[in-house]
């Protein structure tokens, strides 16, 4: 999938991450922080870029903030992240038009 | 003058002849003792101070020697700042810093340790900034950490021989009686104070109001206070309260707590005048709640409550449901204030609550005791004193004097907190040994120590989630994944010292 515009998912709550998206000319670039990186960076960064691959999301800059996420969590926030920032531009003026905007669920699969 | 001239005159005359035996002197008049000339004109206010400064210098403190404190205020302590700062302005090195633990407030206390008035520190524990620098190789000499009854006993086993304590105490009189009960600023129990008013060479009492003589009760009396001086403030009471009074509404805290209360009616221990000590957590607080109910159903009482005391306990004890309280330190203001008006709410030292070489501790006459963790492992061993990425960031407290001396000791812990597993195959940090431990209750389940078969059983014919410890250990894995180990460093920042002295872990520095 191609990242269109920037988005977010997610909030600062424990236990919770932000996840933010946008485009990127070439490539992924991944910046992470996070309150468990020493024991769980590592670990955290593999369900990102797993997530990003099964949506096939080559570019694009994710920057992610983390609470202590479990990895349940980490993937549905960067699902939604990504397809929120697949809605065209143009298409995403107001909450009910990006609940409304044509989403790719398939991808999820 | 004359007077003590012709009473000796008399005695000299009365003894003429007599061969005293060897060290033993005539009688040499009534002023003869009094060695300050002045303090005979002024000997009732003779141990007032007009500052700090008066009381630090009449207390003889030189650079090298060792100064003690209380945190009964806890995070509102203004005491240990206000007076370290002052021996840091007259210039004082090399201290030894003995408080009987420290908290974030206390982040001040980095320069003083930077510019080198502060050397060496023994505490109960630490957290915020001072215990961050601290992991990461702050001082030069290890900081001490003991438990609340090991404290007493370093000092008892002249370990930690304090020169001066500096007391906070919210009233008292010129000449020493002093109680945290009464005044503007009163933190309840002075459990911890009551133990270096004992033993300290110089015991100079910190207040904020000096009343009439005499202070009444008396926490600290008079026969152990050197100096009494005044300043602005000593602490803000406010800031004590850890567990707050309210009854938690997170869910999990709840689950625990219910079972937690579930293990100690069917423990074997649920009688009629059973002891009970619970911690200071939501978790811990709620279950007092749970266990009314129990109680009343089985119409029976507890003979007394220890410790810490919360606002949970002193309301079970106003419905008659605890006979006594025994409070070496008062978690929270309804606890300062019953310790205040009722009479069988009682103030304790640390030393009769849980020093292991006093000749008789509270904490070996009590049944149950909840306790927290942030770590448990295989082998039911407990960390309370370093966080999962190994900053120091807690305390050991009673918490390894009551599991040794408890007839049951409970851990409560959720499994995992955010990401992190509290359940773990090896703790970072040892503070209370495993076979001490008698049950784990966690939201996924109970773990009853191989070594209490027959709680175990207990537990499991009341149908009670009894599982093993292992099992919980893989489930808390499977949910957060392993955590990647923390890397140290080879250089020592901490020793856990255990409640009789000996060192029983130590912690390293944290790679930056």
């Amino acid at each position: 999938m191609r990242i269109m515009r920037e988005a977010l998912a997610g909030t600062l709550e424990s236990s919770d991450l932000m996840v933010r998206i946008a485009p990127r000319a070439e490539g992924l670039e991944i910046v992470l922080q996070s309150e468990v990186i020493h024991q769980f960076g590592i670990q955290i960064e593999k369900v990102v870029r797993e997530t990003l691959a099964r949506l096939d999301v080559v570019d694009a800059l994710v920057v992610i903030e983390d609470k202590g996420a479990l990895d349940c969590v980490i993937k549905a926030r960067v699902q939604t992240a990504v397809l929120r920032a697949t809605v065209a531009p143009g298409d995403a003026l107001s909450p009910r038009r990006i609940a409304d905007a044509p989403v790719d669920w398939s991808a999820l699969s | 003058m004359i007077e003590d001239t012709i009473v000796t005159e008399n005695v000299k005359s009365r003894l003429a002849g007599v061969l005293l035996p060897p060290g033993i002197g005539p009688f040499g008049g009534i002023t003869a003792p009094v060695s300050d000339p002045a303090a005979r004109t002024r000997r009732n206010g003779r141990k007032l101070c007009g500052d700090l400064d008066e009381a630090i210098r009449r207390s003889g403190l030189k650079n090298g020697m060792t100064v003690s404190f209380h945190h009964a205020f806890r995070e509102g302590d203004k005491t240990i700042n206000t007076v370290m700062e002052r021996l840091a302005v007259l210039g004082f090195r090399d201290l030894t810093l003995a408080a009987s633990s420290l908290l974030s407030c206390n982040a001040p206390l980095i320069e003083h340790i930077r510019s080198g008035v502060i050397r060496k520190i023994y505490t109960s524990g630490m957290r915020g900034k001072l215990a961050e620098a601290i992991s990461h190789g702050l001082m030069a000499e290890p900081i001490h950490i003991h438990s609340h009854g090991g404290r007493v006993h370093l000092m008892d086993c002249g370990e930690l021989a304090v020169d001066v304590a500096f007391l906070g105490v919210s009233t008292a009189d010129e000449f020493g009686n002093a109680n945290g009960v009464s005044g503007r600023s009163h933190c309840g129990s002075l459990g911890y104070a009551m133990v270096d008013a004992a033993r300290a060479a110089q015991v100079v009492l910190i207040t904020e109001e000096i009343v009439a003589f005499p202070n009444a009760p008396a926490s600290i009396r008079q026969d152990q206070v050197d100096l009494v001086v005044a300043i602005g403030e000593i602490g803000d009471p406010s800031k004590i309260a850890v567990g707050a009074a309210r009854m938690t509404s997170n869910p999990r805290e709840l689950l625990i707590a219910r079972l937690a209360a579930d293990v100690i009616e069917h423990s074997g221990w649920f009688e009629d005048g059973f002891s009970l000590q619970t911690g200071s957590g939501a978790s811990a607080t709620a279950t007092t709640r749970f266990l009314e109910t129990r109680m009343v159903r089985k119409g029976i009482k507890a003979g007394f409550a220890l410790g810490g005391i919360t606002g949970g306990i002193v309301e079970l004890h106003q419905k008659g449901l605890i006979g006594k309280i025994f409070d070496t330190q008062s978690f929270d203001a309804v606890a300062a204030e019953s310790l205040r008006t009722v009479a069988t709410h009682y103030e304790i030292s640390t030393n009769s609550y849980a020093n292991p070489s006093s000749k008789g501790a509270y904490c070996d006459r009590v049944d149950l005791v909840i306790l927290s963790a942030l770590e448990i492992d295989l082998d039911f061993n407990v960390n309370v004193i370093t966080g999962s990425d190994g900053v120091m960031r807690g305390a050991s407290g009673g918490h390894s004097d009551v599991a040794a001396g408890a007839n049951l000791p409970i851990v409560v812990a959720p499994l995992i907190r955010s990401r992190i597993p509290t359940v773990v195959r090896r703790v970072t940090t040892v503070v209370t040994p495993g076979d001490t431990i008698g049950v784990l209750v966690t939201d996924h389940g109970i773990a009853v120590n191989p070594n209490r078969p027959e709680i175990a059983a207990r537990l499991k014919a009341a149908g009670l989630p009894v599982t093993t410890i292992e099992d919980l250990y893989q489930r808390a894995i499977a949910l957060t994944g392993e955590p990647e180990p923390i890397a140290f460093q080879d250089r020592i920042v901490g020793l856990i010292r255990y409640r009789d002295g000996s060192v029983i872990d130590v912690v390293r520095q944290v790679k930056a």
